[in-house]
């Protein structure tokens, strides 16, 4: 398991799975399960994707949930339009969500910095337009939204809580572990010198269009696995409205907050999106009387915008960096030296 | 002064620019400036601050195009190439402010030396399997020699952007030697360094070439490293050409000697 | 014809408004080099603080209070987060501006709610009519004032001692500090200003369309208007304002109607891409050359 090469983390990876696959099931119930767990999982899948071409590869995008949308169209028209098995659908959603992304990242081949953030930008609000206009996406609905037929896995109807966990569950570890491989291979590294002095890594070789594109690919595909499984376990239904520029910025926040350049990073993120309105709820629970609801989920956003400023100023590198120095203590303790 | 007999000059030259020119607005960098590099030699590239050395290597590592002018490598010419093409050919170079990828580690940072000599693909780097990592491997024990040689082992695993500035030169010079280059470019790889420092890069350097036949052009501004391991020199001025020749010839030259004021050391 | 001079007109005005806003932008990215993502929640906060104040207060005393409040935002945010943050690179700037976003969003409706609240400025709403052209006094009116906002502050910018020393600031930060000019004063007084165009902004655009979220959404169409005009250049903002505004109620109107509409969404985006590729750095902005 050369991905893991401390023993420590291997350990720390195989608990982690016996967790995940045996002892959740038991311990949380259906509400965890479906509202904050399954989303936690696909949302780290679409931060780690956007890790890549932001974290890894130093391209700022700002139209992640655009792609991830065309994932999730492009995933349930397969499926309950053209009876693309469900698996295949997905992956096809993904695919096409790739090459809107590689077509869209074409610009980085002049431009970068905030002027390729903007393109990026552009993507999201042409995607929009795009599914929202065009009756041979969106099935000519008022609201574009379409709804997702049962899910069917090699002829097994998936529909309890459970079921829609593991099919997540094994997809986004599947993902994962590609993912792992990925950075800490050539192309990872080649994603880096990107990112680090773009300059120099052409000169000693590196083609800048290709990583970039290629960047650009990848993250897309993902995002559009994410987008796809959204709409097949989550919402039920493809619907436009939930990947809008707001979710854009807002998995931003999450790689910023969780750590930009770390797998485990996109997980912290991810988390704490999810998490932060269940943990400002029962905090704030107490002094329920004196706060309106509408509050609470105001308090969020300033707590999501003050902490992404705070880790910025503080700790760069994300809560993965805290996990990291953390873990490098653990593993000399107790000598701290 | 070195000794050092030359192949035979039946070759062509690895490197040749031909009558260069390189403006960067109204500001002209260089002015017809030829110059070409043996195989096997060590050329030095002096001269006072804006003479035109760096823009000079940055021409030979494909950043600038002559305009006009023509360069061939290896007797073909490859005039408007991008540099990460020029790098395939088999050119590597150092920066004048080390241009070391600062979130990386020392290790990976030469690992990236080899990154034009890696074939596997997406698919197999992604899953870490049989192609992917057997070439991985391979290249790793590649780097791990480099490492030896430069005698880093000690800093493999620290980030680049924390080491110290000599080490991190070094690094660098791993980075580039790692490519295996045909022609390596150096731009004041000793700027900044003592003495002992200074001689640690300058065996390196003789080493690279006696050892490993690698061509080397390097910009220096220490006359002393200059006359003791160069086998020709070129001395630019004002994006010009004012002399080429042995270091002793160009040590007693009176135009270099004036456009340096005197500053030449024994 | 007439009709094509009209969508022009009523387009070359909206424009003018566009231009303000990225003004707003511009001044920042000039200032401190960083593109301020909360421009756009800066607006509607301005204007939801008119909003309030005008409940109670003239609009004269209504305009001061909020100015007031933005200019002590400015000092705020330079304290607190442009201070700390001010050797790192513009990227990292960029995101904590991101990050203010939120933060004055989630603000902005904690204090404010969601509902979106009416803007009177007491303009009538009958049209003007120029020889036979037809133009919204609404629009010529939020025209004039962007338009002397705008020449208020390029004078400001050409030809006062402030206005200079920020210009120097934009140009090199530690040449600027070598010959006195104060740097953390200097980039108060900038944001204070992008603030001043904020409520501008808002009073504008939200007496146009009401004071309601897609405010911000306005700001996100100024990025076209940089693009197209350049990211640090005052008249860029402007002359890229106008082709905007323009092209997308050209746009909208004439080739609108087969498509379903909704093309203003995106068409300056698609402009914007078109100038990417051919003038990455607008029609006036400055090509940043990397020494290697």
């Amino acid at each position: 398991m050369a991905i893991f090469p401390i023993p420590l983390d291997r350990w720390g990876f195989f608990t982690m799975m016996i967790f995940a696959f045996l002892v959740v099931p038991f311990l949380a119930n259906d509400y965890w399960i479906s509202s904050i767990i399954i989303p936690f999982l696909i949302f780290s899948l679409s931060a780690l994707g956007l890790n890549f071409l932001t974290g890894y590869a130093g391209q700022l995008s700002l139209g992640h949930a655009a792609f991830m949308a065309v994932g999730a169209y492009g995933s349930v028209i397969l499926y309950g339009r053209y009876e693309v098995p469900f698996l295949l659908s997905l992956l096809g959603g993904g695919l096409v969500a790739a090459g809107v992304g590689a077509l869209f990242g074409i610009p980085s081949l002049k431009i970068k910095g905030f002027y390729l953030a903007v393109s990026t930008l552009a993507a999201q609000f042409i995607i929009h337009w795009g599914i929202t206009h065009s009756k041979w996406i969106s099935g000519g609905g008022v609201y574009a939204t379409i709804d997702t037929p049962k899910l069917y896995l090699l002829g097994w109807l998936l529909d309890t809580m459970m079921e829609k966990y593991y099919l997540t569950l094994v997809i986004v570890v599947l993902f994962v572990v590609f993912g792992k491989n990925l950075v800490r291979s050539q192309i990872g590294r080649a994603w880096m010198s990107i990112r680090d002095m773009d300059v120099a890594s052409e000169i000693i070789g590196v083609s800048q269009f290709r990583y970039k594109l290629l960047a650009f690919a990848v993250s897309s595909f993902y995002a559009g696995v994410a987008g796809g499984l959204l709409a097949f376990v989550y919402y039920m239904a493809a619907n436009i409205e939930e990947f809008h520029v707001h979710l854009s910025f807002k998995l931003l926040g999450m790689i910023i907050i969780g750590g930009m350049g770390s797998v485990l990073g996109s997980f912290l993120g991810a988390a704490f999106i999810v998490l932060l309105p269940i943990f400002i709820n029962r905090l704030v629970s107490g002094w329920g009387v004196l706060f309106p609801v509408d509050l609470l989920a105001n308090l969020e956003l300033m707590i999501f915008g003050g902490l992404i400023i705070f880790f910025l100023i503080v700790e760069p590198f994300g809560l993965a960096r805290l996990w990291l120095t953390l873990k490098d203590k653990l593993r000399l303790w107790p000598f701290p030296y | 002064m070195r000794l050092h007999t030359m192949e035979g000059s039946n070759h062509p030259p690895v490197l040749e620019v031909k009558d260069a020119h390189v403006s960067f607005g109204v500001l002209k960098a260089l002015n017809g400036v030829s110059l070409h590099i043996e195989k096997g030699e060590i050329l030095a590239i002096i001269g006072p601050n804006g003479a035109g050395k760096t823009t000079m290597i940055n021409l030979i590592s494909g950043v600038y195009h002559p305009k006009p002018g023509r360069i061939f490598f290896e007797g073909k010419e490859r005039t408007t190439m991008r540099p990460h093409h020029v790098a395939a050919l088999g050119i590597a170079r150092t920066f004048q402010n080390v241009a070391l990828f600062k979130g990386m580690t020392a290790l990976a940072n030469i690992m990236m030396g080899r990154h034009l000599h890696m074939r596997s693909n997406f698919l197999s780097q992604g899953m870490y399997w049989d192609l992917g990592q057997k070439e991985e491997i391979r290249h790793r024990e590649a780097v791990e020699w480099v490492i030896d040689w430069l005698e880093i082992e000690h800093i493999r695993k620290t980030p680049a952007g924390m080491l110290p500035y000599g080490l991190q030169k070094r690094v660098e010079l791993g980075r580039a030697l790692a490519a295996e280059p045909k022609l390596l470019l150096l731009d004041e790889p000793m700027a900044g360094m003592n003495l002992e420092e200074k001689e640690d890069i300058a065996r390196f350097i003789l080493d690279a070439n006696e050892e490993l036949g690698t061509t080397i052009a390097l910009i220096e501004h220490d006359m002393g490293v200059v006359m003791d391991i160069s086998d020709r020199v070129i001395v630019l001025e004002y994006g010009e050409k004012i002399a080429e020749g042995k270091p002793e010839e160009i040590r007693n030259n009176e135009k270099v000697i004036k456009a340096y004021l005197g500053t030449v050391r024994r | 014809m007439l009709f094509a001079l009209e969508v022009t007109i009523t387009g070359l005005l909206v424009g003018l408004m566009y231009s303000m806003v990225a003004l707003g932008f511009v001044l920042i990215y000039k200032a401190s080099g960083v593109f301020n993502f909360a421009q756009g929640p800066m607006t509607l906060f301005a204007a939801f603080a008119l909003v309030s104040f005008l409940a109670f207060l003239p609009l004269g005393f209504s305009l001061v209070g909020v100015l007031v409040i933005m200019v002590a935002l400015a000092y705020v945010v330079e304290r607190v987060m442009l201070r700390p943050l001010v050797a790192r690179p513009p990227l990292v700037l960029f995101m904590a501006t991101i990050g203010l976003g939120f933060f004055l969003e989630g603000l902005t409706q904690a204090i404010w709610g969601t509902q979106p609240r009416g803007l009177d400025l007491g303009i009538p709403d009958t049209p003007f009519d120029l020889a036979g052209v037809f133009i919204s006094r609404m629009d010529l009116f939020g025209a004039g004032i962007a338009g002397v906002l705008l020449f208020g502050l390029v004078w400001f910018f050409q030809k006062t001692r402030t206005g200079r020393a920020l210009r120097a600031v934009s140009d090199d930060h530690e040449a600027a500090l070598s010959v006195g000019i104060p740097l953390r004063r200097a980039w108060t007084i900038t944001w204070a200003i992008a603030g001043v165009v904020a409520l501008a902004a808002g009073i504008l655009w939200g007496a146009r369309l009401g004071v309601q979220f897609s405010l911000t959404l306005i700001a996100l169409k100024a990025l076209p208007v940089l693009i197209i005009g350049g990211f640090d250049s005052v008249p860029g903002a402007i002359i890229g304002g106008l082709i905007v505004g323009a092209s997308e109620n050209l746009a909208e109107v004439f080739l609108g109607p087969p498509v379903g509409g909704g093309i203003k969404d995106f068409f300056p985006y698609l402009l914007a891409l078109a100038f990417l590729w051919a003038r990455p750095y607008g029609l006036f902005g400055r090509e940043i050359i990397e020494r290697v």
